[in-house]
Order: C-alpha cells, then sequence, then structure tokens
C-alpha cells in the first residue's frame, strides 16, 4: 500500500470507514466532580461497541460549575447506538440503573432539537406518585424522591440522526510498550475534541476484528491479519518489523467531530516519533462499500516538515 | 424602526378594551388603518385614533405613553413582540398571552395574566386580586409564562395556576397561590393569610419564615434542592432577588394537607 512518511512515521494512504449513527449527550452533575464522573463511568461502563453492549458510550469532557444546568460539577458523556429505538433503550436503562442510583446526582440533557428521547419522562415513574414535573422556559424536568434528596432529571433529551461512528485509527509498533504509548498519546490528544469520545477501555481496542468467522453463527473474529503471532501462518498485512498493533476507535456527533478527532490523533502520534512510538498507521475500511462516511488518513495529517514548510 | 407609538390623547372617560392593540394584530397595517380601528368601550364610540396620537412604524414594539387604570385587556393573547406601557394599566393585562414581553412601568387592575400560557409580564408597580388568576367559570389559571411584579399584589394571586412562574417581591393579599394545581410562585415579601390555601400541586417560595404558613402545611425539614438552584438560574435575570431567596437556607413544607396534599413551600429557615 502506498504511504507517506511524516517525522519518521509511515501514514498509509488509506481511509477510515465510519457509519451513521444515532446519539445523544447527557449533562450530569453531581455535589462534587469525584461523583459527577463516577456516575458518569459507572453509566458509560460496558459500552464499548455495539456488536455486544447495546450502545457505545464514552465521557466527552467535564464540566466547570458554570457550565453546568444547576450550577455543580458536572461531566458531558455521549451515548450512541444504531436505531433510535436502540438508543432509547440504552439511554433509560443506564441513567435509570447507574446515574439516579448515584448519590447526589442529577441529568440533563445537551443537545438542541425537536426530536426527542424520553429519561425522566419514563425514569419518573420511579418515584410511585410523589414525583414531581416542574417547566422552566421551555425545559420540563422531573424530580423524583430518592434517599439522600431529590434525583434531578430533564424530561426528555434531543438526540441526533447526524453521528458518526467507527472513526478508527490502527497504530503498529516495534514493541508492545512503543505501541501502547503512541496510542496513549493519541487518546490523550483526541480526549481534548469536542462531540467525540473512544469508547474502548482507556480509548484504546486490542483486539480488531474481521467480518465472519470460520465457527457458525460468529459474525465477527480476530483479525488474524494483524496479529502478529500469526505473521507467516495468516496472510499478514503486518511487515517483519512490527511486533503490535493497536486501534483507536472514535465516534463521534458529527463528520467533522470525528475528522477533528482522527487529526488530533495523527497529530500526537506522528509528533510522538517511531523511535518512542508507532512505525505505521493505518485505518480499519471494508474496501468502502459498507460505511458511508470516508476518512482518508493523508488528508488527516499533519503536513511533512519537509523544504518550503520549514518553520 | 421606531417603535409603534400610542400617545395618550387625554385622560379617558370610559373604560378602553385595548385588546386589539397587539404586534401580532397590528403587524403590516398602516397607521391610518390602526387609527381607524374601533375599540370597545363602556360608553361612547372610539377608535383608536380618537383616544391615542399614533406615530412609529415597528409594531413589533409598540409604546403605550401614558397610562390609565381604565386600559383594560392590555397585551391580551399577545403571541410576540413586545409593549410598554408608560402607565397604570386596568383590568387582565396579558390575558391569555402566548409570547412576547408585556412591560408596564405602573400598576395593574385584577386578574392580569389570567389564563396566560406563555411569554413574560413585568408590572413595576403593584398588581391587583386574582393576578395568574382563573376567571370565574375557568378551570385553570396560569398555565404558563413568566410575571414579575415588583410591588405588592391582591387576594388570590395564582389562584388555580396550572403552569409557569409568577413572583411578586412586595407583599400577597390573603389566600395567595390557593387552589393551584401546579406551577410556580414566588412572594418576597410579606404573604396574607392562608397562603396555598387548598393547593393540590405546586411550588409556592417565600421570603419568610413557615410561620406564615397554615397548620394544614407540614414540614419536611431543610434540603439542598436541584430545581432550587435550577429555578434560581430561570430567575437569575428578570428577579434578582427571588435568585437570591432561592440561594439561601430553605425549609420544604408539603401541603394543603386539607386537598391533595402534593404541592409544598419553601420558607426561610
Amino acid at each position: 500500500m502506498p504511504m507517506t512518511r511524516i517525522n519518521g512515521v509511515e501514514i498509509a494512504d488509506s481511509f477510515a470507514e465510519a457509519f451513521g449513527m444515532r446519539a445523544a449527550a447527557l449533562v450530569i452533575t453531581a455535589d462534587s466532580k469525584r461523583w459527577a464522573r463516577q456516575a458518569a463511568t459507572t453509566m458509560t461502563g460496558y459500552a464499548t461497541s455495539v456488536i455486544g453492549c447495546g450502545c457505545e458510550a464514552g465521557v466527552d469532557r467535564e464540566l466547570a460549575p458554570s457550565e453546568t444546568p444547576d450550577g455543580r460539577p458536572g461531566v458531558r458523556v455521549l451515548i450512541f447506538a444504531m436505531s433510535v429505538a436502540d438508543l432509547q433503550a440504552q439511554l433509560r436503562n443506564r441513567v435509570g440503573q447507574c446515574v439516579l442510583t448515584s448519590p447526589g446526582s442529577a441529568c440533563f440533557g445537551d443537545l438542541m432539537g425537536d426530536e426527542r428521547l424520553k429519561l425522566g419522562e419514563s425514569l419518573r415513574y420511579f418515584g410511585d406518585g410523589w414525583q414531581i414535573a416542574k417547566k422552566l422556559g421551555e425545559r420540563r424536568y422531573w424530580r423524583i424522591p430518592v434517599m439522600d434528596g431529590e434525583f434531578l432529571c430533564e424530561s426528555t433529551v434531543a438526540l441526533t440522526r447526524d453521528a458518526v461512528g467507527g472513526g478508527n485509527l490502527i497504530l503498529m509498533g516495534a514493541t508492545r510498550q512503543k505501541t501502547l504509548r503512541a496510542a496513549e498519546a493519541a487518546v490523550a490528544a483526541i480526549a481534548k475534541v469536542a462531540d467525540a469520545i473512544m469508547p474502548f477501555p482507556g480509548g484504546i481496542v486490542r483486539s480488531g476484528s474481521k467480518i465472519g468467522a470460520k465457527y457458525k453463527g460468529m459474525s465477527a473474529s480476530t483479525n488474524d491479519a494483524y496479529c502478529p503471532t500469526l505473521r507467516g501462518a495468516a496472510a499478514s498485512a503486518l511487515g517483519p518489523e512490527i511486533a503490535s498493533v493497536l486501534e483507536i476507535v472514535i465516534d463521534g456527533l458529527s463528520y467533522d467531530a470525528v475528522a477533528r478527532a482522527m487529526r488530533a490523533g495523527l497529530a500526537a502520534i506522528v509528533a510522538l516519533g517511531p523511535d518512542k512510538g508507532a512505525l505505521h498507521v493505518t485505518a480499519g475500511n471494508y474496501g468502502g462499500k459498507l460505511g458511508p462516511h470516508h476518512f482518508r488518513l493523508l488528508e488527516l495529517a499533519p503536513a511533512p516538515r519537509g523544504k518550503g514548510q520549514a518553520r | 424602526m421606531k417603535p409603534l407609538t400610542f400617545r395618550l390623547r387625554a385622560p379617558p372617560g370610559q373604560r378602553l378594551d385595548l385588546s386589539p392593540l397587539t404586534p401580532t394584530r397590528l403587524n403590516g397595517m398602516a397607521l391610518r388603518e390602526i387609527a381607524a380601528l374601533p375599540l370597545h368601550t363602556s360608553r361612547e364610540p372610539a377608535n383608536a385614533g380618537d383616544v391615542f396620537a399614533i406615530s412609529g412604524a415597528d409594531a413589533e414594539r409598540i409604546v403605550f405613553e401614558g397610562g390609565s387604570q381604565r386600559f383594560d385587556r392590555v397585551g391580551e393573547a399577545m403571541a410576540g413582540g413586545a409593549i410598554l406601557v408608560e402607565g397604570d394599566v386596568g383590568a387582565k393585562a396579558g390575558r391569555a398571552m402566548t409570547g412576547g414581553k408585556l412591560r408596564v412601568l405602573g400598576g395593574a387592575g385584577i386578574w392580569a395574566a389570567s389564563g396566560m400560557l406563555g411569554g413574560e409580564i413585568e408590572i413595576s408597580g403593584d398588581a391587583g386580586e386574582r393576578l395568574g388568576g382563573a376567571l370565574a367559570g375557568e378551570m385553570e389559571g396560569m398555565a404558563g409564562g413568566l410575571v414579575v411584579v415588583r410591588g405588592d399584589v391582591g387576594e388570590r394571586a395564582g389562584d388555580h395556576m396550572r403552569r409557569g412562574v409568577i413572583v411578586v417581591e412586595g407583599r400577597a393579599g390573603a389566600c395567595a397561590g390557593c387552589r393551584m394545581a401546579a406551577g410556580t410562585l414566588a412572594i418576597l415579601g410579606e404573604a396574607g393569610p392562608h397562603v396555598g390555601y387548598l393547593m393540590r400541586r405546586g411550588t409556592i417560595l417565600l421570603g419568610a419564615s413557615g410561620a406564615a404558613l397554615g397548620p394544614t402545611f407540614v414540614d419536611c425539614g431543610v434540603h439542598e434542592l436541584g430545581i432550587l438552584a435550577l429555578l434560581a438560574n430561570h430567575l437569575r435575570a428578570a428577579s434578582p432577588r427571588a435568585a437570591a431567596l432561592l440561594r439561601r437556607r430553605l425549609r420544604r413544607y408539603a401541603g394543603d394537607m386539607a386537598a391533595l396534599g402534593k404541592g409544598e413551600a419553601f420558607a426561610i429557615d
């Protein structure tokens, strides 16, 4: 595959192929940053992939008290699913089991729009008749009595149909340590990008999959072409210098958010360089026929510093 | 564009129904047409041009230069834009409003904001009885929007209120918030007897201690509630005093236990 070397890191002339998703954004607040974070972490746990978890979710960013509706520390969470019905079910269950239950929490929508998902509107029944609705301006809230006071929850939250899931970067390095270091640098850079999350553990996935398997009924199985231990035995995509491959998967509220995230990740990987980090970066796709969104790495990579571009 | 201005020619000798003079209804009309609009009166027939010298062009912003307690139904059913009255208004100001802003620099008569559904009313002076209340025969009072009265209000403010927020920065007469079905009524000054009389649901905020409440309101203790912070933010611009009260230590009372008992009153602890 043709590639371009930038700061010594090879960037493949490939593209990430991504899909349209439905998504919602929530603001979860609590009495302290610690407990806002706790509720958000619990709510977005076990949400790495729609394949097995029903949704993909993660923390977008932490919010200062001045940025939240109730003036307390907060966390912005994004949740993605393949259909509005899936998103609705996941939202209700996750907020109901993980945010409603978390000490001192409150939960608000953070997108604008007319198409709405029920949140407090369905969780209110937990109040068993003691729940109270309050409409302030255009926003309606439910107050549900709980053992430490009231769970305050917006009645409905907006969703977007323009979300994009499956933006990705595949990093290859000479050792596991170096590849992980590059992936960590990319995750740290992408974490600063608004409206995008990385749903896998710490933002990184080490078990990339291919479609299908030799076993009946399995829709996905290990991506043997990228497993360094199978080099030689299977049809490998890896050169002899590669000992480890890690992937970063990105979901965003828009095409632009995913593009910004991939650009930030690529810049961090390139800045780290091949000696400390990754030797080679590519992206996962299905030949371009399945997903409507394509992100070309060379369009998102930082410009090589050569003649005429020296600063 | 200059606001559409109605300068009162002389103090009116009869009651005037000014409900035709709203931004929505006057939009696109020539001054001549506006002047020819008949106004309902109580004795002599009159057109708008007989009562007011009319000038300006922007019907989205209407100004009444001079007011009167005989100005009835100012801003009734208004859906957008702004009306400023540089003086008093009579009965039913802002009745059944759905949007926009009505600002009265003087006082208002009875039934201001009755049947209101949205928008904002600010009354710099006092307001009469049944602010935001239901008219005789109506099942509901105010059902949306925000009303702020800087002065005092008469009896039965918020009677049968359904939704929306009323802030009274001064004192309220007897039976404030009586028969409330929902909504929020804040009384920053002294409240008369029988606050929340037979209220079913809804929220009353008192700038006084819970001693102002009757025995059918039961003490639920002092709590820090997120909804009070949201309400404070909501009222920050319209009534900084109400916002400041909401940030104080407040005791919650549930009532009226003589009715459904799912209402609440917050009072200074």
